[in-house]
């Protein structure tokens, strides 16, 4: 017999029973925001049901939290259906007795960067949230799934979820990236190979030496954007960086239980004879700084490249959609991805707004900066950290000083222009260079244009006023 | 949840492929804290201008479509966000069933939560659906027991569906309810767990 993939380790750990050919797997940690729980909440209540595990769920405010004027508190939040679901969310939470980083909390941020800032992410646990980019946490080898409202609320009252198990894909990214080059390049660039829907019914383990290379937040942003190549979860397996990251967390276990974990959380590891139902290789010096150019993840080209033709397009029904997308997009055929315009700059979101991405971001504003160029004029440009800590440790380190004195504006925590659900959004026609993981038609703001990269990408984007190789902006 | 058994219902079709939750129901819909009502922004972009005008050429707003229960569409359906606003939106425009090639693995799960059936057609078996309920054609029959879409030429396409799941959607079985029957496994899992991995109490 064949040895066992890390996925098939976390599953077997938590199946509790099968019920018609279903797995009831155990839920460790439920994380919820204020969008994908009042229903489910309200579905409870209907029913008479309690929630089963409160300790085994935190909550947070991140979808549309205003990333200005906080300090105000729900109350002022002027979008009067974004208030009311955050006055509802307040309200559960309370009568459930569950652990609650309100709006404003220096431990409030969105649900993705908090959860691991917390120590409550940890490795072989599953995870659900109702949000798809719950893939995140799969960056420290924990089986973490988006899931739908019902789902919430079936977690709720059962702390577990009825499931039938996934395949096994392996994407392995092997040899060291150039520079400029990191996680979210590597993200994007797997996309474009195996297509939004090349990880259907899959789990992905993310393996080989490019991606050992990657710091956790590296890891996290790849695995952020697993389900954008619609895979059910991302994983990377544990190693001494993830366990470094974790040390001293506030959820983190202490002296001999951290012991304890340890050797336990060492044993979620793929064997060597483990078999995957289907492997993916590449090699991380084949990529380079990666740009969308459509209105799917999948839109992928090298930032040196060129806008595909719809007619290069192997099916009816891509070239189609390609055409679309060229339409929506204002882009034609051929041109340089690197002559289009931009209008707006977002680095922020669960994909990329961590400490690491803000650093990087400012490291190239900071070199601009000290080559007399600031953020271009026509260019509005805003940074939202993921969190309240990292807004507090951007600031210790200095960072928001470099992003204001370059010309962005720097905000309060949350999910912000991600998804145009709060205040911060694109005018129609708008063109952005974004650090979030969709480019969808309308994702950021009704007619909106969005092109994902990296936050160096993005940052030198707002400095030279158009989509541009961030390896020309480097030190 | 709703019991799904057999539909006769008009079909309408969206000749495209990787239809998002995004367009399905823009994310300005989402904001609520019911349920009911959410139809009215199903496929709101496609259904209507900036200025809130009814688009007279989308299939949905065509008067030889109103009314439709069926829907016939591209591959990849439900890509995208996890909302599950997406079947809410269908159930309440009055749609309780997709006709697709393929769809996307959260919105598939999330249409059987609710009472919705996704139902998977080999592509040149959407593609006959599709040119029928163009040509004006559109009263078709979906079968779950039986389980084959009827299409108005009098074609029928079978298709296949978990048994399970088929079992609970013909009785419209909440899924909370059943896997409570289960509540003793659930309770001598956690006191094992307690014991194997104590630092998760009392976190
Ligand atoms: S930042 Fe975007 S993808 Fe991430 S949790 Fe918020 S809305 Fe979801």
């Amino acid at each position: 017999m064949s040895g066992k993939t890390l996925y098939d380790k976390i599953w077997d750990a938590h199946v509790v029973a099968e019920q018609d050919g279903e797995a009831i797997l155990y839920i460790d940690l439920h994380l919820i925001h204020e969008v994908t729980t009042p229903q489910a909440f309200a579905g409870l209540r209907a029913a008479g049901r309690p929630v089963r595990r409160p300790d085994r769920t935190l909550a947070v405010a991140d979808h549309n939290v205003p990333t200005q004027g906080q300090e105000l508190g729900v109350g002022a939040v002027a979008d009067e259906e974004a208030r009311l679901q955050l006055q509802t969310l307040e309200r559960n939470v309370k009568d459930n007795r569950i652990e609650f980083f309100p709006m404003g909390d220096i431990r409030n941020g969105i649900v993705h960067v908090v959860g691991p800032e917390q120590g409550r992410t940890q490795p072989g646990m599953t995870i659900v949230c109702g949000d798809s980019h719950t893939s995140t946490h799969g960056a420290f080898g924990a089986l973490a799934q988006g899931i739908g409202t019902s789902e919430v609320e079936h977690v709720l009252a059962t702390q577990t979820l009825r499931q039938k198990k996934s395949k096994n894909l392996r994407v392995t990214v092997n040899g060291t990236p150039g520079p400029g080059v990191g996680a979210k390049d590597f993200a994007l660039a797997i996309v474009g190979a195996i297509g939004t829907a090349g990880g259907t019914g899959s789990v992905i383990e993310y393996a080989g030496e490019a991606i050992a290379g990657l710091s956790m937040e590296g890891r996290m942003t790849l695995c952020n954007l697993a389900i954008e190549a619609g895979a059910r979860a991302g994983l990377v397996a544990p190693d001494q960086k993830t366990f470094d990251y974790m040390m001293g967390r506030p959820a983190a276990p202490k002296g001999a239980s951290w012991e304890m974990a340890l050797a336990h959380w060492k044993t979620f590891q793929s064997d060597p004879d483990a078999v995957f139902d289907r492997e993916v290789v590449l090699d991380a010096a084949d990529i380079a700084p990666t740009v969308t150019w459509g209105t799917s993840p999948e839109d992928v080209i090298p930032v040196t490249g060129n806008v595909p033709a719809p007619e290069s397009f192997a099916t009816p029904d891509k070239r189609a959609s390609a055409e679309r997308a060229l339409d929506y997009m204002g882009l034609t055929a051929g041109q340089p991805i690197a002559d289009a315009k931009i209008d707006v700059v977002f680095i922020g979101s669960c994909t990329n707004s961590r400490i690491e991405d803000l650093r990087s971001a400012a490291q190239v504003v900071q070199h601009a900066f000290l080559n007399g160029r600031l953020v271009a004029p026509h260019v509005r440009a805003m940074v939202v950290p993921g969190s309240g800590l990292v807004k507090e440790q951007a600031e210790e380190e200095g960072l928001d000083a470099i992003f204001k004195a370059g010309g962005f504006d720097w905000r309060e925590p949350g999910c912000s222009m991600c998804l145009g659900m709060n205040p911060d959004r694109l005018a129609p026609g708008e063109r952005c260079a974004s650090t979030s993981n969709r480019n969808f038609e309308g994702r950021q703001g009704r007619g909106g244009r969005t092109h994902l990269m990296s936050p160096a990408m993005a940052a030198a984007a707002a400095i030279a006023g158009h989509i541009v190789d961030v390896r020309e902006f480097l030190p | 949840m709703k019991a799904f058994t057999k539909l006769d219902a008009r079909m309408a079709p969206l000749a495209m492929a990787n239809i998002d939750t995004d367009q399905i129901i823009p994310k300005q819909f989402l904001k609520t804290v019911e349920r009911e009502g959410l139809g009215k922004g199903l496929f709101y972009d496609f259904r209507f201008d900036e200025q809130g005008r009814e688009k007279p050429d989308f299939v949905l707003n065509r008067p030889e479509y109103k009314g439709a229960g069926v829907l016939v569409a591209g591959d990849n359906f439900g890509c995208g966000s996890s909302r599950e606003h997406a079947p809410w939106a269908l159930l309440d425009f009055g749609i309780s069933c997709v006709i697709s090639s393929s769809f996307a693995d959260i919105f598939y799960n999330n249409c059987f939560q609710n009472g919705l059936l996704p139902v998977v057609l080999k592509p040149e078996e959407v593609q006959a659906l599709m040119e029928e309920a163009k040509g004006g054609n559109h009263l078709v029959t979906v079968d779950l027991e039986a389980q084959t879409v009827v299409a108005p030429s009098g074609a029928a396409f079978s298709f296949q569906i978990d048994p399970q799941r088929k079992a609970k959607m013909l009785q419209g079985l909440d899924a909370i309810g059943e896997t409570l029957t289960a509540a003793k496994d659930i309770d001598v899992y956690e006191t094992k767990r307690a014991l194997s991995e104590p630092w998760l109490e009392g976190a």
